[in-house]
């Protein structure tokens, strides 16, 4: 038999290594300095809010001193709130609650969107018409007050306002889901996973979805802070945990002062705004990385 | 050229397959219109063998070939493979008959998932339809690179870092990794370069001889079919025109269609260059959606007749492995 294996051996070498995409993202996104110090200053907040209460010992809830006492008076440096309760430590100790209603609402939302997402745009027909119809009518709900009414009917826990936010916020991550599924079921490595003998639950979880994720995770990013300024919100209209200090909640608690002793309002408005600020830049930063077209300029 | 030995076993029949697509409806009470990009095709594969399939953009082949591997739901008509009846299979027991035909993708660039490595996208088959023990699969993967001549210290490549041929390799590793009967080529090389498109026939070939692999292969290029194939069928608008054995369809074809395209094919013999001319088809092929009754071929051919454009003419024997769909073909007898 004829040696076919030197004709037919591939005569081009191997291309120049190119990186992983994972790395080529990280480095995009390394070399954005607005995504950066966002990334930076978010570190800086959750590491304080975890790890804070241990260092500031003093209760959020605990009245130290006369109301109303300016920033810096006694030992306080963000001074006092209506009931003279040290500001310093409900910031300190509500960054936990916050954030965790935050992290906790925007992963509610990415698990309803995805599976309204992905279904309907995987399966087509019928079920993406009944799946959509239901996105449509949670797109067109006046968010904020559904969610009041819910936290009002069932009671205003942690859960309830996590579950309140979560279910109001997943219709943007269900529409992206649908569009990336339906652009990429046309693709042919996913015909060829399908005759490689792959099922319709691996082309959804292993094929498709890990494809789709780069939309899904900017989406997921600025989630976040929607829901972290979604609960300050609630907070603010009363509508908070009583049990639970939360930045949102603070302001909520000042609110009836808020001509007099602004500070009050400002200091955990401040936290909020950085925190919000913070995950935004992270969130084009990642956009920005994710998006192959933004590459090599 | 080897004689086809005519008693050599049928791996695959194709009885009337017609796919058709329903396409978006103009208006709201316009009624919905049908597009047939498969009509009526019968065709029979031998074991072994390579069956060509020909035809301009547009001619249904790709078309064919998805309906055949089941990736595309078939309106019509009967498939069997090796006895089994594809068209009734459902779910599981379709999956798990995957493992016997599998399908090489025309474009290497966007048949393989960037976001996997090479050595998982050749293991993937394996893992899906539990071929081997989960401790021989890396052993197979091993294998199978050796056997489509890439380098074992490429296996944990991204696709992006390979050249087109070798991509290429990559998707003819997966489609012999589940040691299919039957495995359906379209277009595996138009994609490359022409030196590249040679390495890649000689691999197809080797790997024909050694794992006893049967052939459909579709492309447009009648110099890769001529130097492929066993039995050629030329497709246009849907339907087959002519099916023969390599010899007869290229040495004498009968179908006006077919002549054209040989005709077009550029000769490097001036003798023959000069003695034959070239068969010049103008006009445009008819609207798939609003289909001419009569042959698909009469608003183009040089030697329509009248009967043409009323009866579309049958797909009949005229010879041993000769069949021609034209009115102006005498039947065999």
């Amino acid at each position: 038999m004829t040696d076919y294996s030197i004709q037919e051996r591939s005569l081009q070498p191997t291309s120049a290594r190119v990186e992983h995409p994972l790395i080529e993202t990280a480095r995009m996104f390394a070399g954005n300095r607005a995504a950066l110090s966002g990334l930076a200053m978010l570190f800086i907040i959750v590491v304080v809010s975890l790890a804070g209460p241990w260092f500031y010992p003093t209760d959020p809830f605990e009245m130290v001193w006369s109301p109303f006492s300016p920033p810096g008076a006694k030992g306080f440096l963000l001074g006092t709130d209506y009931l003279g309760r040290d500001l310093l430590a409900q910031i300190i100790h509500g960054g936990r609650a916050t954030l965790a209603v935050g992290c906790a609402a925007a992963l509610l939302s990415v698990f309803i969107g995805i599976t309204f997402g992905a279904l309907s745009g995987f399966y087509r027909g019928w079920i993406e018409e009944t799946l959509m119809r239901i996105t449509e009518f949670f797109q067109v709900l006046p968010t904020l007050l559904f969610s009041m009414v819910l936290v009002a009917l069932f009671g205003a826990s942690l859960g309830m306002i996590t579950f309140a936010i979560g279910i109001v916020s997943w219709t943007g991550v269900a529409r992206i889901t649908r569009a990336e599924f339906l652009k990429i079921r046309e693709l042919e490595y996913v015909t060829a996973a399908r005759s490689s003998g792959a099922s319709n639950t691996n082309l959804i979880f292993r094929v498709i979805l890990p494809n789709s994720l780069p939309p899904i995770i900017v989406q997921a990013a600025l989630l976040i802070g929607f829901a972290i300024l979604f609960e300050a919100g609630l907070s603010f209209l009363g509508l908070s945990d009583a049990n639970v200090m939360s930045w949102g909640a603070i302001m909520g608690n000042n609110r009836p002062y808020i001509l007099l002793h602004g500070f009050t309002i400002m200091y955990p408005g401040l936290a909020i705004f950085l925190t919000v600020l913070s995950i935004s830049l992270i969130g084009d930063g990642l956009n920005d990385a994710l998006n192959p077209k933004l590459r090599n300029r | 050229m080897p004689d086809t030995p005519v008693e050599s076993t049928t791996l695959l029949t194709l009885q009337d397959v017609e796919v058709s697509f329903t396409l978006k409806r103009s208006s709201l009470f316009a009624k919905p219109s049908l597009l047939r990009a498969v009509d009526g095709v019968t065709l029979s594969v031998r074991k072994g063998q390579t069956m060509g399939i020909v035809g301009e953009s547009g001619s249904g082949k790709t078309t064919l070939a998805l309906a055949v591997a089941r990736l595309l739901p078939v309106a019509r008509g009967q498939i069997h493979m090796n006895g089994v009846d594809l068209l009734s299979l459902r779910g599981e027991a379709l999956r798990n008959e995957r493992r016997h035909m599998q399908f090489i993708f025309q474009d290497p660039y966007s048949s393989l998932n960037p976001r996997l490595r090479a050595e998982k996208i050749v293991r993937e088959p394996l893992d899906w339809l539990s071929i081997e023990s989960t401790s021989r699969r890396d052993d197979r993967v091993r294998e199978l690179f050796d056997q489509v001549g890439l380098r074992r210290d490429q296996q944990r490549l991204f696709p992006h870092q390979f050249s087109g041929g070798q991509r290429q390799r990559i998707g003819i590793a997966r489609a012999i990794a589940s040691n299919p009967s039957l495995v359906i080529c379209d277009e595996p090389v138009s994609a490359l370069d022409v030196g590249v498109q040679a390495q890649i026939l000689n691999l197809l070939r080797r790997l024909q001889e050694e794992l006893g692999l049967t052939y459909v292969f579709i492309s447009h290029d009648l110099g890769v079919i001529q130097h492929m194939c066993d039995t050629i069928a030329v497709m246009y608008m849907g339907k087959i025109l002519e099916e023969a054995d390599r010899e007869s369809l290229f040495n004498t074809p009968k179908h006006p269609y077919t002549q054209a395209l040989l005709s077009a094919v550029p000769s490097a013999d001036l003798n023959r260059r000069n003695r034959e001319r070239r068969i010049m088809i103008s006009g445009d092929p008819p609207n798939p959606i609003h289909l001419p009754p009569g042959c698909r071929f009469a608003s183009r051919c040089p030697r329509v007749e009248d009967r043409c454009r009323v009866d579309t003419p049958p797909l009949v024997d005229i010879d041993r492995h000769h069949r021609v769909a034209c009115h102006l073909v005498k039947a065999a007898g």
